[in-house]
């Protein structure tokens, strides 16, 4: 008797997914995304636009010095100069373009650094990860803000150091996140099967194993860049960070600390140094709202059914 | 078994389920009836898609994240659970309606022991207080026939064995004495000699304390031993339902005779032909953990060795071995009379592309983010050094040599079948001309009839390429279907081998009498049979 009576492999059913571009499951999937979402990503756009065209869009140059030094809100400068007569408005708009372009800098480094250790550590296992585990560990194990602070004091505070600096103080995090994710891909035969074809390293890692733990690692960097955006504004609060007369929202606070004495006063004077702390505060809700969202999408977490 | 007489326990009407995918909602239950008498075990079969796992859900009123309920009634004693408030469905899963999944080993907690795990249901229920609960379960655990049943409790999930857990399982459904259980798969994931032990306890579980339940699986020869009815569902439709001595003898639709007979394909042994590969007294182990001792096969050219023995019998093993991802302690693998070199890394290119290896689980063996083009393409492009137009050419012959076409070019895993997933591996494995394929329980995941069709590739495959297999498994009907030559494998050593035919006549050395006994077949009252004589050779195995 034919068994196989009207049995065809081909007419077996699999769930065959409608094709379509990235730009319609992006469309589809931005349709469905929550209002905090949008709202993070509306003013990430907005901070984008600011930095890009920064020149354009400030009244005045990034250092350019007016005659009134501490002058108030409103007429000519909205909101006032600063200490030696700089536009404050001015330099919050170049401000965003130098903080988060040494942000994303630092970002894409410490991803670079820490995930491409990672990858190996976790394909190679044995003693090359245990050595990278260990360094890493004990890089962690030192406070990082003391530990940036003494590098930077050792090799001077210029942007190039800066951004290398942070970048691999950072990028211990980065491996010890895709050590873990990557560490769940590595055992799956898949991987298994490329060793055995005779792939060589690189392979396995770009091509077998990053695209599978691309969802963590595109969430992780959302976080790290509002983490390494925060670092060096503390440390250019504290001085060792971007160096004036280079504008920066982290150095703009400290300059301006002193002006929240005169809120008793003039209450909008007393407000100026917290604009560029606000500028800070709302680029990293924005981002949490958008990484939000985004795990919540791969991770499979529901808030409801 | 008469059913007339009794009461009505569950009766489901014109059952519409539809599950979530692709952005739109797709019935994948068609309007079901099911009735279910007090005390009868109703037998739910077929392929997986088909639905089965989905309505025994629902029988408990509960829909799986990504499913929903959309319409028909679910009679439950008289209250129809699709009316019934989320709460009310809550108080009536565990205590009244229970249900048994396929892995235990996943459904348990690893943090809390097994006696926890058993009696939180009740208590949390309000039923009974944690001392009677504590009391009445080790009495199931001993209704089980699990070990020790006073002190059994008190493990941890780990530190008991997969029939055991199994068992514990089932034990923890009885403990709220439910008037349903529902069994899901239970004993798929074991072998087959721990198998009949487990079924044989659940069998008198069931029918000791009278408890109805819905036993859904894919194996039909389970299915003839644990059920009075049969119902076949396929694509979310009911084939055909009848008593199982009926379905057994006389199925009415076409579909359901070519489950039953699909178990018939047998080729001619023929152990002849010069060795391919030889592997001579082989140990290895894991750590300071032995796993092979002393093991020695051969291949002949363009022939299929099988290897069988339970889990934890090395034949996993053997495979890493001849694949240099365990490279052996002593001995040596002969290829083509040379020596491999044990290690993967010391191993060249050609010696890697002559064998190569398809999984148990396609699923897991295929880069779910690559198509099935780049899948298949890699090794063409990586062995032969086709490119572009060339490489795309070889992919579409490969395709249509395991009977696909090349529609499934851009196809990603996720949107293929269990049989099309483990073409596409049979494929990837083509892709770079072996003279040997290991086929690591390749059949074991797949339903009756997709397996059928895998197998028969297979054979045909082997006519036309002359390629020679290690078909490693655990189930002696795919055995007795592709084998030119047998190994059972017991404890990390070869216990018996040689020709099909001899292996599987007698005498037998103690295991494989084990082993061959322990099969179930479709015959009802065979669980009875055997069982009693199971425990003599288990005695003979000393």
């Amino acid at each position: 008797m034919s068994t196989s009576e009207g049995y065809s492999a081909k007419d077996e059913v699999g769930q065959v997914r409608t094709r379509r571009t990235w730009r319609q499951r992006a469309w589809i999937e931005l349709k469905k995304a929550p209002f905090t979402a949008w709202l993070g990503m509306i003013v990430i756009s907005f901070y984008l636009i600011v930095a890009l065209f920064a020149p354009i869009i400030a009244p005045y140059g990034e250092a350019e010095i007016t005659p009134i030094p501490y002058a108030p809100w409103g007429g000519e400068h909205m909101f006032g100069t600063d200490q030696i007569g700089r536009d404050i408005l001015s330099r919050l708009i170049f401000g965003a373009r130098n903080t988060i372009g040494i942000a994303l800098a630092t970002t894409f480094l410490a991803f670079l650094i820490g995930g491409g250790f990672a990858l190996v550590a976790a394909i190679s296992r044995g003693w090359v990860d245990q050595i990278l585990s260990r360094v890493v560990d004990i890089l962690m194990a030192i406070p990082s803000l003391i530990f940036a602070l003494m590098l930077l004091s050792i090799f001077g505070s210029n942007i190039t150091s800066l951004i290398i600096i942070i970048a691999i103080l950072d990028s211990t995090r980065v491996f010890r996140l895709t050590r873990a994710v990557a560490m769940n891909v590595v055992v799956m035969e898949y991987v298994e099967a490329a060793k055995l074809r005779g792939e060589g390293l690189g392979w396995v890692m770009r091509r077998e194993i990053l695209p599978n733990i691309m969802p963590p690692l595109v969430a992780e960097f959302g976080l790290r860049f509002c983490f390494v955006f925060l670092t060096i504004a503390a440390l250019s609060f504290l001085g060792v960070g971007i160096q004036p007369p280079t504008a920066d929202w982290g150095s703009m606070v400290r300059e301006n600390a002193s002006l929240i004495q005169f809120a008793q006063f003039d209450l909008k004077a007393g407000i100026t140094p917290l604009l560029p702390a606000a500028a800070i505060a709302i680029l990293t809700i924005a981002v949490n709202f958008v990484v939000d969202w985004f795990l919540m999408k791969t991770s499979g977490l529901r808030d409801e059914h | 078994m008469s059913t007339d007489n009794k009461d009505v326990l569950l009766d489901i009407k014109g059952m519409v389920i539809d599950g979530f995918s692709d952005e739109k909602w797709h019935e994948i239950i068609k309007g079901v009836d099911l009735t279910l008498h007090k005390g009868e075990v109703l037998g739910l079969i077929g392929e997986s898609g088909a639905g089965k796992s989905t309505l025994g859900l629902a029988a408990m009123g509960f829909a799986r994240p990504g499913c929903r309920l959309t319409s028909g009634e679910i009679w439950f004693d008289g209250v129809d659970l699709m009316k019934e408030p989320e709460v009310t469905k809550q108080k009536l899963r565990g205590a009244r309606i229970a249900y048994v999944a396929q892995s235990a080993a996943a459904a348990f907690n690893p943090a809390h022991t097994l006696m926890e795990q058993t009696i939180e249901a009740g208590v949390r229920h309000g039923l009974v207080s944690a001392e009677e609960a504590r009391e009445d379960a080790k009495k199931l655990f001993a209704a089980m026939d699990l070990p020790d049943p006073n002190n059994i409790g008190d493990r941890y999930p780990h530190q008991v064995s997969g029939g055991q857990l199994q068992r514990a399982m089932t034990a923890m459904a009885m403990a709220s004495r439910p008037d349903l259980i529902i069994f899901d798969e239970p004993t798929t994931a074991l072998d087959v000699t721990t198998q009949v032990n487990v079924l044989a306890a659940m069998r008198n579980a069931v029918e000791q304390f009278g408890t109805a339940a819905i036993y859904i699986t894919h194996d039909l020869a389970v299915v003839a031993q644990m059920a009075d009815r049969i119902k076949v569902l396929r694509y979310g439709v009911e084939v055909e339902e009848s008593d199982t001595q009926t379905m057994l003898t006389n199925p009415k639709e076409e579909y359901t005779k070519s489950l039953w007979s699909v178990r018939s394909i047998e080729k001619e042994a023929d152990g002849q032909g010069d060795k391919i590969l030889e592997i001579k007294n082989i140990t290895a182990a894991y750590g300071k953990i032995p796993v092979l001792k002393n093991v020695d096969i051969a291949v002949p050219k363009g022939k299929t060795v099988s290897i069988v023995g339970e889990s934890g019998s090395g034949k996993s093993t053997t495979a890493r071995v001849v694949t240099g991802l365990l490279p052996q302690l002593e001995g040596e693998v002969l290829f083509h009379g040379k020596a491999l070199p044990a290690r993967l890394k010391d191993r060249s290119k050609d010696q890697l592309q002559r064998i190569q290896m398809i999984y148990q689980m396609a699923d897991t063996a295929m880069n779910p983010r690559q198509t099935v083009g780049e899948i298949i393409g890699r090794p063409v492009e990586f062995y032969t050094g086709l490119r572009a137009k060339a490489a795309d050419q070889r992919v579409k012959e490969l395709l249509e040599m395991i009977e696909l076409d090349e529609s499934f070019m851009d196809r990603l895993p996720g949107e293929l079948s269990g049989g099309q997933k483990q073409r596409i591996c049979i494929a990837r494995a083509l892709a770079a001309e072996p003279e040997l394929i290991i086929c690591d329980e390749v059949t074991s995941a797949l339903d009756q009839i997709v397996q059928e069709g895998i197998l028969k590739l297979l054979m045909h495959l082997q006519e036309e390429l002359g390629v020679s297999y290690i078909f490693i498994t655990h189930d002696i009907a795919t055995v007795r279907a592709i084998s030119d030559e047998v190994v059972v494998m017991y404890q990390g050593e070869v216990v018996e081998q040689g020709g099909k035919q001899e292996i599987f006549s007698e005498p037998h050395p103690a295991y494989t009498e084990l082993l061959l006994a322990s099969v179930p077949e479709m015959e009802i009252g065979w669980l009875e049979k055997t069982i009693e004589t199971l425990g003599e050779k288990r005695a003979a195995m000393g």
